[in-house]
């Protein structure tokens, strides 16, 4: 399968990369520089070290990481930051990006077939940017007699959802966009907008296929949602707290999973479910009724609502983590700084290379533990994911009675079984205050 | 203009609240080339409309102004993938009409490329039952492994799909030399791959409780009905033609009908896999006892003819089903009237019944269980 496409030339590629520096390094001088300056001079400046920060001395500051580092720094802490980019969007986007190429290519295994190959030089990884950019440059279709605003905003309410569900988890000590106290209740009053968007998404189309197929995933979330509050509230009941990081942090010594079983396999189906993955995926069956609520979303509108399904994936399997599988907590991988070379410089004969300002950074913020710790949680996630997508190659569709059969008689009698073991285990007190931990 | 004088989407009906009218097909993932209209309540299918006749080509018609050689290469277009078994019928029945014996070795090779189409087709169909019920493997499996039968037939006949292979007095060329081994070979390959696909398709727990009990059709509707092949054999009837009805050297060869009770989608559709498996038992029973040497081919005269006002009918097991060939010749070099009856067409007939009070997700395994071919129903 790992086969170099035949006009690969190791040569050409570095030339292509070095032409993309040139063009970048252009581009930015030209335009980027210019652009900064221009709003720079706009903003009113701080004072920093008794000096006011003109637009000549930010460029100073460029060049001089004494200086730039510690706006990094501040900047890191800010909530914007954390919302963009680290435990927030940008990362959570990045993983569902990695989820989706892995998907393709696990999947083209297991089925005997390469998978995405010739988009971008290495295993076809840039497969998925390319299909970003189609659905991107495509024309967006309106049903005629759509409920217009309904309609557009429904995608864009499903990436609100996911990304509010996606703000919610826990990924190291601290690095938590909302750090709310009732963190799980908010979880699952997240996961109850889902079910809303996609009705009203397939009932503003005014079609049939994705009215049925919201009528689908209406019935098949709000049943799946009583076995899912079920069987967390096991988790609940041994920690005593509804905040995602505390109870993340509770399992220092032991995941839960030891002794909850039963209620991480309850949740792992009806995660299956409430994702509409296969065997689930019933609203989407797509040899009876089209692409059920997604049929008449085109372009963009539809590459946002994957764009918010695979968010959804990550958060779940996430919560999956922080709630069953210890979240950031695991052996200690990552070896500590050389902070020797930070505080005194390397010396090379003559000259002392120093980077001040980096003490802070790597003393207060960018520690070992975190690093070790989203480390982790990123091993456990990526973990989750793939048995997530494993079913999708080895199942078929279930039909509409079994899906409903599973959830209200299986799953819930299950979900109990997993509330009287955590009782059992608080009251013999193996577990819960004065027990182990 | 009352309903019955008006196609089935244009019929008026009375409007019913609970009723929703899905027109599923022709532009549909869940269909062939074919609209079928259903009426739904709810979940449940309370009518079923089956609506081919978008991929008619006018076969026959067309047979009537072609002489009896030309009419080989466009006699197996409607179902490319089963081309041998398609033209099977018309050859015989040429051969018949124009008083030819064919070689005995010709023979042979007849079954053996008949056989192997049978695979090829089914692998096909296997495939599209696959996506049908949402398990991507069974869609990717069989049309892989298709590929080692085409590869075959690709060193008969030299096409890949549409082989064009049989012709009245034999077969158009001779097997290439060192066929056997590397047929025996693939064949058996072939038959150690699709036994895996029971662990992964035919026995997982879902397939079986999504299809078991599900579209029955007893024994006495299949009859009454006129289903054929492996639907007709999914019911309990023990009726294959190739057992029945010996046509070449079938007879010579121990043929064993696979059939099953239940008469639901699962038994509909494990039928022809155990057909496939038959297919390879036999290809390997024709290799050993085949003459290693001899003609594959009468010559015949350019332009035959038939002797004056004849007619003749011929009928062989197709991966469908029954597919019989009518052919009647005034004596000139074309056929007067040539009618293809086909499985397909047999099968379908059934689908309302079937359909009727079924759930909507069952409509697509149902519907695919029939074994039926759009384009070969059309013709």
């Amino acid at each position: 399968m790992s086969v170099i496409a035949p006009d690969f030339k190791f040569s050409k590629f570095i030339q292509s990369l070095i032409s993309d520096v040139v063009w970048f390094v252009l581009i930015l001088s030209l335009i980027g520089f210019p652009l900064i300056m221009m709003i720079l001079f706009f903003i009113p400046m701080p004072v920093i070290d008794g000096e006011l920060l003109t637009p000549f001395l930010a460029f100073t500051y460029l060049a001089d990481p004494s200086r730039t580092l510690p706006i990094v720094q501040s900047f890191m802490m800010t909530d914007m930051f954390k919302i963009m980019a680290f435990p927030g969007f940008g990362f959570a986007a990045l993983l569902a990006a990695g989820t989706i190429f892995v998907e393709r290519k696990m999947l083209a295994k297991l089925q005997l077939r390469v998978g995405p190959f010739y988009c971008g030089k290495f295993e076809g990884i840039l497969q998925l940017m390319g299909d970003g950019l189609k659905l991107i440059s495509k024309e967006i279709i309106i049903p005629a007699k759509a409920d217009k605003p309904i309609f557009w905003a429904a995608p864009v309410l499903f990436v609100a959802s996911a990304a509010a569900f996606v703000a919610l988890i826990p990924v190291a000590p601290g690095w938590v966009v909302a750090d709310v106290d009732m963190g799980l209740l908010a979880v699952f009053a997240v996961i109850g907008f889902f079910p809303i968007v996609t009705i009203l998404s397939a009932w503003s189309a005014n079609s049939k296929f994705p009215f049925i197929g919201g009528i689908r995933a209406l019935f098949q979330m709000v049943s799946f949602e009583i076995p899912l509050i079920l069987s967390l509230l096991g988790v609940v009941m041994v920690t005593g707290t509804l905040n995602l990081s505390e109870i993340a942090a509770s399992q220092s010594s032991f995941p839960w999973i030891l002794f909850l079983p039963v209620g991480a396999i309850v949740f792992f189906i009806t995660m299956l479910a409430e994702l509409e993955r296969i065997p689930f995926d019933l609203p989407e069956a797509e040899s009876e009724i089209v692409a059920g609520w997604l049929t008449e979303l085109s372009g963009m509108m539809y590459g946002l609502v994957q764009l918010g399904t695979y968010l959804k994936l990550y958060a779940f399997a996430a919560l999956f983590t922080v709630l069953f599988l210890g979240g950031w907590n695991g052996p200690m991988i990552v070896p500590q700084f050389p902070m020797e070379l930070v505080t005194e410089g390397i010396t090379l004969g003559p000259i002392t290379a120093k980077i001040g300002g980096l003490e802070p950074l790597l003393t207060q913020l960018i520690t070992p533990e975190m690093i070790n710790g989203v480390l982790m949680f990123v091993l456990k996630t990526v973990g989750v994911i793939f048995f997530i997508l494993l079913p999708r190659g080895v199942f078929p569709r279930i039909r509409v009675d079994m899906l409903l059969n599973l959830g209200w008689h299986k799953l819930i009698g299950l979900a109990f079984i997993n509330i009287f073991i955590a009782l059992a285990l608080v009251y013999a007190g193996v577990l819960g205050p004065g027990g182990l931990q | 203009m009352t309903n019955e004088f008006l196609p089935p989407g244009l019929a008026l009906q009375k409007a019913d609240e609970r009723i929703m009218t899905l027109n599923v097909g022709p532009q549909h993932p869940g269909s062939g080339h074919m609209r079928i209209i259903v009426q739904i309540d709810g979940d449940y299918i309370v009518a079923c409309d089956p609506d081919p006749g978008y991929v008619h080509r006018g076969e026959e018609k067309m047979a009537e102004y072609r002489n009896y050689i030309t009419n080989i290469p466009h006699l197996e277009r409607p179902v490319i993938h089963d081309s041998c078994n398609v033209l099977y019928p018309y050859v015989l029945g040429v051969e018949e009409l124009l008083g030819i014996e064919v070689p005995e070795r010709a023979k042979y090779v007849r079954v053996i490329c008949s056989e192997l189409n049978r695979c090829i087709y089914t692998m096909y169909w296997l495939a599209i039952y696959g996506i049908f019920l949402g398990h991507s493997t069974m869609f990717m499996w069989p049309a892989g492994d298709r590929e080692l039968l085409i590869d075959l037939m690709e060193k008969i006949s030299g096409a890949r799909v549409t082989h064009a292979h049989f012709v009245p007095g034999g077969v158009r060329n001779d097997l290439p030399p060192n066929f056997e081994e590397v047929c025996l070979r693939q064949v058996n390959y072939f038959e150690k791959r699709i036994r895996e696909y029971a662990a992964v398709f035919y026995d997982n727990p879902i397939l079986i409780s999504r299809t078991q009990d599900t579209g029955v059709l007893s024994r006495e509707d299949a009859i009454r009905l006129g289903v054929t092949g492996s639907v007709l054999r999914a019911s309990g009837v023990d009726y294959d033609l190739r057992k029945k009805e010996p046509y070449d050297v079938y007879e010579e060869l121990d043929v064993h009908s696979n059939v099953m009770k239940e008469g639901d989608s699962y038994a509909r559709s494990k039928i022809p896999w155990l057909d496939m498996l038959e297919s390879c038992n036999i290809i390997k029973q024709a290799l050993e006892k085949m003459p290693k040497s001899g003609s594959v081919r009468v010559k015949l005269k350019p332009n035959p003819k038939g002797k004056g006002f004849d007619s003749v009918y011929k009928r062989v097991e197709s991966g469908r089903g029954s597919l019989g060939c009518h052919i009647v010749s005034d004596g000139k070099v074309e056929p007067y009237r040539l009618k293809l009856s086909v499985g397909s067409f047999r099968n379908l007939i059934a689908l309302p019944y079937l359909l009727k009070g079924e759930k909507l997700g069952n409509m697509p395994s149902v519907y695919w269980s029939l074994n039926y071919w759009p384009v070969e129903a059309d013709r």
